[in-house]
């Protein structure tokens, strides 16, 4: 049995170590770089031409249809891996049993399709 | 040691082949498109122009960083580090041999995948932070590429948990080992039943990691740079690094998967564990000239038709790849 909190404390360490590892390079670009700003470099790149409207738009709803779906579909393959994972140690009801889950997914997917949820427009 | 200190010293381990992997891919980045183009590629600093990336690293550490006055201060900073701290912690679960591993987790796959997730996050904020049109197509592609290939991605690689049993990395390559028929290595590669599924993992995983043809995000053919437009000097390293990064990682996860991770077959046991690391990386690099010879030769796919392969293709191939496979593993297993 290997230390859990171990490897928890190593990751923890990867986030943390990390952004301090970014901040660290930004500063010494900072340092290194000489400054100097004017109008035209500050403003918005968009080939020369003047930007026109706010950039901040709001997006069609098609696309929250499809994050909806991926959080469903997402959170139902996260389920199968366990099941996957102890696979071999089960008898043939645990086939059935996902079999009947695949089912349902495949299921929720037609209908989804059926209603045009998949088109993209 | 204490385990602070150990865990400090494997940050720096896996930072230091980050870093390496992004000065060698670049270089071997440009040779390889330089000669699928019929030219040479960089040829001028140090030997065939071996020097070249190294140089371009500096010369980011010292170029301006301009932030545009429209930009949203806070998200413009913050989006770097979002997009390269988990593409580091991505390095934290490979097994570079069987006793190389930096965390040996049992959800090791998992892990892998999630972290690797949080990339797109970070690619969507940088675009949406840059107050630029381009960068914020190229943001929404990115969430929306991230939405449709997570799930076949994951879909995919179902399969081989299945036969090998585990999420463990360092297990499925352990599954790995031994001969069918007493000769061919038990690759699950070799396995002629894994192959629809190796090819939906190819597939996905470029897609997941905005490789050609699937590079949408940045397109810079239409939308100049993408995400990427506004960002100058050490932000854009940041972003780029771990892009190349995540390619290395998409690599060694499938040759960790499919391939038999740190192992060559037919040799002595004791000679895999000595060498394990170097065929390892050797093995990825494999992976990514692969990826390399598909970006010198294949037109960008368009948005909607990826879209629809992989909500309508791939995701209901690979549910049928998974039945079969738990049919085949329990009827003939």
């Amino acid at each position: 049995m290997h230390s859990v909190s171990a490897d928890h404390v190593v990751l923890a360490t990867f986030i943390f170590v990390g952004v301090f590892f970014v901040i660290a390079t930004l500063s010494a670009s900072h340092l290194l770089a000489r400054s100097k700003h004017d109008e035209a470099k500050l403003s918005t790149y968009e080939c020369g031409s003047e930007p026109v409207g706010p950039p901040w738009v709001q997006f069609r709803v098609g696309y929250y249809v499809y994050a909806l779906l991926f959080v469903v579909f997402d959170i139902e393959t996260v389920f199968l891996y366990p099941w996957a994972a102890a696979f071999g140690q089960m008898g043939i009801f645990i086939v059935v049993e996902m079999f009947v889950f695949i089912g349902i997914l495949a299921a929720g997917l037609a209908y989804a399709w059926k209603e045009g949820a998949l088109r993209w427009r | 040691m204490s385990p602070v200190l150990s865990a400090v010293l494997k940050f720096f381990a896996a930072l230091g082949i980050m870093l390496v992997n992004g000065v060698v891919m670049i270089y071997m980045l440009r040779k390889v498109l330089g000669h699928l183009h019929i030219r040479l590629g960089p040829m001028h600093v140090g030997w065939k122009g071996t020097m070249q990336t190294l140089m371009d690293v500096l010369k980011l550490l010292t170029k301006e960083d301009v932030t545009p006055r429209a930009v949203d201060r806070w998200l413009f900073r913050i989006a770097p580090a979002v997009v390269f701290v988990p593409s580091l912690m991505a390095y934290a679960a490979l097994p570079f041999s069987n006793t190389w591993r930096i965390v040996d987790l049992d959800t090791g796959l998992l892990y892998t995948f999630a972290v690797l997730s949080l990339v797109p996050i970070g690619i969507l904020m940088a675009g949406w932070a840059s107050a630029n049109k381009w960068s914020l197509l190229g943001g929404m592609r990115a969430a929306a590429q991230q939405i449709a290939y997570e799930v076949p991605l994951l879909l995919s690689v179902l399969p081989v948990v299945l036969v090998a049993g585990t999420m463990n990395l360092g297990g499925i390559v352990e599954a790995q080992q031994g001969y069918w028929l007493g000769f061919i290595p038990g690759w699950f590669a070799l396995n002629p039943l894994m192959w629809p599924t190796l090819l939906v993992f190819m597939i996905a995983g470029l897609v997941e990691i905005n490789q050609t043809p699937f590079d949408m995000s940045e397109g810079e053919s239409e939308i100049v740079a993408g995400f990427a437009t506004e960002y100058s000097a050490m932000k854009f390293g940041l972003l780029f690094l771990s892009e190349f990064s995540n390619q290395f990682i998409m690599s060694a996860l499938g040759v960790t998967l499919f391939f038999g991770g740190w192992t060559l077959p037919w040799i002595p046991a004791e000679m895999n564990h000595a060498f394990g690391p170097v065929i390892f990386i050797a093995k990825a690099y494999i992976g990514i000239a692969v990826m390399m010879w598909i970006r010198g030769t294949f037109p960008r796919v368009r948005i909607d038709q990826l879209m629809e392969l992989g909500w309508k293709r791939l995701i209901p191939v690979s549910l049928v790849l998974i039945m079969l496979t738990g049919l085949f593993v329990k009827v003939v297993g």
